[in-house]
């Protein structure tokens, strides 16, 4: 039988976690309410930027003057792997259902003969990848102090993907992010970024004026668009995040509570146990008289 | 009504105004344009500069550092890198990117640093016209 007294510290222990949980909880979801908002107020640039880039690519795609952004190196030997994921744990699934995806990608890859190279964005993903893909991390981004993500934060990741894309580093760029969904739905979504994929029903915007050229302009706004996508990755990624961890600390409350409810039974069986047991002992010992 | 077209002015994280509006001066990489109503359909390239929108309640006036701007018969829409309203708090904010964009260039040598020198000589002056 166990000792009342254990029980009981495994009580009080068991409900301060309850209190911790319910205030993660809690504290997700303002998070989760802002993160939304972001996300929200990003969107109508990027789908115009999405858009217009389209329109663009569609008229260029093909002439020999395409940039390199757009076209590609002509080669599809090195891909770059960007993986974004969450600087802190106790958020369910999120970390290792990107670092799932991009480690299956990568496996891939490898067994064709490519080279992988991985970018690491967030501490968690490189804590997992780095254990059987070490040797394949090439740079992280660490967005611990970042306590709101800003275009800026984007700008920082695409430098170093553009930098590394000059120096002819790489070929493909593809990034992983965990798109939202709702509170309860996380998608880890690759996404190709580099060379820019253009959809297949994109028309050709004929009836627009460039100014300065059209290759000016796209020369201008591929980059920009590049950044975009990675900026509204980021934004999915940490309303997600604030998402999968505000569901997970739901489910660790409500077992908690179930925990204390168990606990709780038993110990009172155990009490009621013990003085049961006093009282055959007394009333033994008066018979015996 | 065919004197107002719709205006939208984003930025990457929000969006600073939207309505209808009778005409936008835009600071087009080529020179200013302004577009109204029935204009040619148009994509142009922004430099550093002020962004006038003529709306019902009078002119509102932005400084943008960058981007592009669609234009079309039916309305505009300006995708601007960052984008400020000209006011006090927008100079404050102004204010320190062009003290970055200043020593951006000071860092830069060759072409890059007539690009960036120029940005902010276009920016020096938005700054100074609307204070």
């Amino acid at each position: 039988m166990p000792n009342l007294k254990d029980l009981k510290n495994r009580i009080a222990s068991v409900k301060s976690t309850r209190k911790i949980t319910k205030a993660m909880q809690m504290v997700a979801a303002a998070k989760l309410r802002r993160a939304q908002d972001a996300a929200e107020a990003a969107r109508p640039y990027a789908d115009k930027m999405a858009d217009v880039v389209n329109g663009l690519a569609a008229s260029v795609a093909g002439s020999e003057t395409a940039p390199k952004l757009l076209a590609g190196t002509g080669s599809e030997q090195t891909h770059l792997l960007v993986v974004m994921t969450a600087e802190r744990g106790l958020c369910g699934g999120f970390n290792s259902s990107i670092v799932k995806i991009a480690r299956y990608r990568a496996e891939k890859l490898i067994k064709e003969g490519k080279t992988v190279k991985i970018l690491t964005v967030g501490k968690k993903g490189r804590e997992q990848l780095k254990r059987d893909l070490s040797a394949h991390l090439v740079d992280h981004v660490d967005l611990s102090e970042v306590k709101r993500v800003s275009y800026e934060n984007a700008a920082d990741i695409s430098k170093k993907v553009f930098e590394m894309f000059d120096a002819g580093e790489f070929d493909v760029a593809t990034i992983f992010y965990n798109r939202f969904e709702s509170v309860i739905s996380q998608v880890p979504t690759p996404k190709q970024i580099i060379p820019a994929v253009v959809p297949a029903d994109a028309e050709a915007d004929a009836l627009y004026d460039y100014e300065p050229s059209e290759e000016a302009i796209l020369e201008d706004l591929l980059p920009r668009s590049v950044t975009t996508q990675i900026f509204t990755a980021l934004l999915e990624n940490g309303a997600s995040e604030q998402g999968a961890r505000m569901s997970a600390m739901d489910n660790a409350t409500r077992n908690a509570g179930d925990m204390i409810d168990k606990l709780t039974t038993e110990y009172n069986r155990s009490r009621q146990a013990a003085i049961t047991k006093e009282l055959i002992e007394i009333i033994s010992g008066a018979e015996a008289l | 009504m065919a004197d107002m077209m719709q205006f939208d002015l984003v930025s990457p994280e929000r969006k600073l105004a939207s309505g209808q509006v009778r005409a936008v001066q835009i600071p087009g990489a080529d020179g200013d344009l302004t577009a109204m109503p029935e204009h040619a359909a148009t994509i142009t390239t922004l430099r550093p500069g002020v962004l006038t929108s003529e709306g019902p309640e009078g002119e509102t006036r932005f400084v943008v550092t960058g981007g592009f701007a669609e234009i079309t018969p039916q309305g505009t829409s300006v995708l601007a890198e960052r984008a400020f309203p000209a006011d006090a708090e927008g100079r404050a904010a102004l204010d320190v990117i062009l003290q970055e964009m200043r020593s951006k260039a000071a860092n830069n040598s060759g072409p890059d640093k007539d690009a960036l020198d120029k940005a902010a000589d276009d920016l020096e002056r938005a700054i100074a016209s609307i204070s």
